[in-house]
C-alpha cells in the first residue's frame, strides 16, 4: 500500500469517525457539517474528472450543481403542491423520491455537460474558462428571471424528500446516505482513472499530439469525460438542495464554481481523495475562521495562494508526495 | 514494381513568405527505407507534418495505402497505420515507459471508451507493449517516469510507442539525436531490420546511420527536394555536393 491510499484511508475513517461521535455527543450540526462536506466533495470529485484527470479547467461547473439543485426543487415542489408538472401530451407529476430525483438530476446536467462542452472544448487555456464561466453565468441569470420557480427567491422544500428504507430526516441517515454516494462514486473514479479511458484522457491533457499520433482524437475524449464530470457535479446538487431543503439562483453562481474549484485545489488536482480534503478543509476553516472574523475567506485566501506558490499537489500531494501512477 | 505505400504530390506550404515545402513530391516504397536529408530549417520536419496530417499543405495531395488522406485528420492517418516519432519527443511525460507503450497499443486496438478495467492489467495491451519496449532495449526502464529518461531514451520510446501501432509506414524525425554512437549503431541495426516491417521514412542528420541504411535518399534544400538517388549517387551528385555535403567537410 502506498502512502496517498494510507492518507485516504486515514480521511475516510476521520470522515466517518467525526460524526459517529457528533452522533454520541449529540451535536446536530456537526453531523450537518459532515454532511454539508461529503456532498461539497462529491461536487469536487466531478470536477476533479474534468479538471484532474482532463487538465480541462472549467469555471461553469456552478451550472451543472445548480441544474441537480433545481431538478430537485422543481419536482420536489410540483410534488408538495400537488400539480402536475405537464398534463399534455402525458402527464408528468412531481415526485418526492430521491432515487428519482437523482437520476433526473444526473440525466439533465449531463445533458447541460454536452451542450455546453459541444461547444466549449474546441476552445482551450483562458478561452475554455471564460465560456465555461460564461455558461454558468447565463444559467444564473436565467434562475433569477423564471418566476416560475422562485426566481431571485430561490424554492423551499418543507419536507426532506425520501428513500426507500430510510428515514431521511434523520440527519444520521442522511449523512450516512450522502457518505454512501460519496464512496461508491469515489470507487468508480478511483477505477475510471486506472482505466482504458483514464489513460487515454489523462495521456491528453500530457500531450495532445501524442494522443493524435496513436490515432485517439482527444475532443470525443474530452467530450465524455465533461458529461460524466458535469453528472457527477449534478448528483451533488441534488443531494445539497436536500440537505438545505431549499435551492436558489446563488447554486448557479461563478463563486460557487470557484469554490468548488478551491476544494479541488486546496486538496489536491488529481488526486482522489483530493477534493474531500479539500471540501473538509474548506468546511472546517469556514467554521472555525468565520467564527473569529467575518473576513475568513483572507485567510482561506492565503491558504490558496500558499498551495498555489508552494504545494502544488494540495493537502494530499503535500502529505503523500509525488503522484504513483504506475502499478 | 508494387505500388508505393505512401506518395506526396507537389506539396506546398508557406510561412508567411518563407517557402517552406515547394512542390515536394517523392514516395515511400514498400520494404525500403528513404532518407530525407538536408540543411537545418530546410523544412524536413515540415513535410513530416503535413504527411503525417499535423499541417495542412497549402496545395499538393498526400496518398497512403492508395487513399488520398490529405483530407483526413492525424488520429485518422494514424489509424491507417501511419505511425510517426517527433525531432522533439512528444511524449506523456508524467506516465511510466510502460504507461506510454499502453498507449499506444491502446489506439491500435481500440475501445477507448471502456471506464472501469484496470488498463494495466490488459494482458493483450500489456503484451503488445511490452513487446515493443523489448524490441528497442527499453524493457529495464518500463516503470521509469518518461519525464526522467535521457533524451537518446525518449527518442526510443517514440519508437517504440511507433511498433505498437504496427504501422503500414513509419515516420521518423531524427530518431538518433542524443543517442550517442553507441545507441546511434543499435538504433541503425534495429531500423536496418525494421524496414521488412514496413517501409520507413527517414529524417537524419547522422550521416554514417543514412549512408548505411538508405535504400533512396532525397535531398531537401530549402524546401526544394533537389535530388532522389542510391546512397552512391547522392554522394556524387555535384548539386547536392555544393549545397548540403560541401558543408559537413568545412
Ligand atoms: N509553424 C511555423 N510557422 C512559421 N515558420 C515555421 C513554422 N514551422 C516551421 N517554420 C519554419 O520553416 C522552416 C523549416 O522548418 P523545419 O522545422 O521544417 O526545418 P527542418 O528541416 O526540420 O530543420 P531541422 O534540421 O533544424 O530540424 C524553418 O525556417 C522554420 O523556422
Ligand atoms: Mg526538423
Amino acid at each position: 500500500m502506498n502512502r496517498e491510499t494510507i492518507i485516504n484511508l486515514l480521511i475516510a475513517l476521520g470522515l466517518i469517525a467525526v460524526p459517529l461521535w457528533a452522533i454520541w455527543a449529540d451535536e446536530p450540526f456537526i453531523i450537518t457539517l459532515a454532511t454539508k462536506v461529503a456532498i461539497l466533495a462529491l461536487a469536487g470529485v466531478g470536477l476533479n474528472i474534468a479538471l484532474g484527470l482532463g487538465g480541462l479547467v472549467s469555471f461553469g461547473h456552478a451550472a451543472f450543481f445548480g441544474i441537480g439543485g433545481y431538478a430537485m426543487g422543481i419536482l420536489a415542489s410540483h410534488a408538495q403542491n400537488y400539480t402536475p408538472m405537464m398534463e399534455w401530451p402525458l402527464l408528468i407529476e412531481g415526485t418526492k423520491s430521491m432515487p428519482v430525483i437523482w437520476l433526473v438530476a444526473v440525466l439533465a446536467s449531463a445533458l447541460a455537460a454536452l451542450l455546453i462542452g459541444v461547444l466549449s472544448l474546441r476552445t482551450s487555456g483562458v478561452y475554455f474558462i471564460m465560456i465555461t464561466l460564461a455558461f454558468g453565468q447565463m444559467l444564473y441569470y436565467f434562475a433569477i428571471s423564471w418566476p416560475a420557480y422562485g426566481g431571485e427567491d430561490g424554492l423551499s422544500i418543507y419536507v426532506r424528500n425520501g428513500f426507500p428504507g430510510l428515514n431521511t430526516l434523520d440527519p444520521a441517515q442522511f449523512l450516512a446516505l450522502c457518505y454512501a454516494v460519496l464512496f461508491v462514486v469515489l470507487f468508480l473514479s478511483s477505477r475510471l482513472a486506472k482505466s482504458a479511458f483514464g489513460l487515454a484522457l489523462s495521456g491528453a491533457r500530457q500531450n495532445e499530439d501524442r494522443l493524435r499520433t496513436v490515432g485517439i482524437e482527444p475532443f470525443r475524449l474530452r467530450l465524455v469525460a465533461f458529461v460524466i464530470s458535469g453528472a457527477v457535479t449534478g448528483l451533488a446538487g441534488a443531494l445539497y438542495a436536500d440537505l438545505n431543503r431549499f435551492v436558489s439562483p446563488t447554486m448557479f453562481s461563478w463563486h460557487m464554481s470557484g469554490e468548488i474549484m478551491v476544494f479541488v485545489i486546496l486538496g489536491g488536482v488529481a488526486r482522489l481523495f483530493g477534493p474531500v480534503a479539500g471540501a473538509a478543509l474548506f468546511i472546517v476553516m469556514e467554521h472555525l475562521l468565520g467564527g473569529i472574523s467575518e473576513y475568513w475567506q483572507v485567510f482561506l485566501g492565503l491558504t490558496l495562494l500558499g498551495v498555489v506558490l508552494f504545494a502544488r499537489g494540495g493537502l494530499i500531494g503535500t502529505l503523500a508526495g509525488r503522484k504513483v501512477t504506475h502499478d | 514494381m508494387t505500388d508505393p505505400v505512401l506518395v506526396t504530390h507537389d506539396i506546398c506550404k508557406s510561412f508567411g513568405a518563407l517557402q517552406a515545402s515547394r512542390d515536394i513530391s517523392l514516395d515511400l516504397r514498400p520494404g525500403e527505407i528513404h532518407a530525407l536529408i538536408g540543411p537545418n530549417g530546410a523544412g524536413k520536419s515540415t513535410l513530416i507534418k503535413q504527411i503525417a496530417g499535423g499541417l495542412r499543405p497549402d496545395r499538393g495531395t498526400v496518398q497512403f495505402l492508395g487513399r488520398d488522406v490529405t483530407a483526413l485528420d492525424t488520429a485518422a492517418r494514424a489509424r491507417m497505420g501511419l505511425a510517426r516519432t517527433f525531432q522533439i519527443s512528444a511524449l506523456a511525460m508524467e506516465y511510466t515507459v510502460l504507461q506510454n507503450a499502453v498507449l499506444g497499443a491502446l489506439g491500435a486496438r481500440g475501445g477507448v471508451f471502456r471506464f472501469f478495467g484496470n488498463v494495466l492489467k490488459d494482458n493483450d495491451l500489456r503484451s503488445a507493449a511490452e513487446a515493443a519496449l523489448d524490441r528497442v532495449g527499453l524493457s529495464d526502464q518500463a516503470g521509469t517516469v518518461t519525464g526522467e529518461l535521457s533524451h537518446g531514451q525518449r527518442r526510443l520510446l517514440e519508437v517504440a510507442v511507433a511498433l505498437t501501432l504496427r504501422p503500414k509506414a513509419f515516420l521518423m524525425d531524427e530518431p538518433m539525436a542524443g543517442l550517442g554512437a553507441d545507441g546511434s549503431k543499435r538504433l541503425t541495426g534495429f531500423l536496418d531490420g525494421l524496414r521488412d516491417e514496413a517501409p520507413i521514412l527517414l529524417v537524419e542528420h547522422d550521416m554514417d546511420a543514412v549512408f548505411a541504411l538508405a535504400d533512396r535518399i532525397s535531398v531537401l534544400v530549402y524546401g526544394q527536394i533537389i535530388a532522389t538517388g542510391t546512397a552512391a549517387e547522392i554522394r556524387e551528385n555535384p548539386e547536392v555536393r555544393k549545397a548540403y555535403l560541401g558543408e559537413e567537410d568545412q
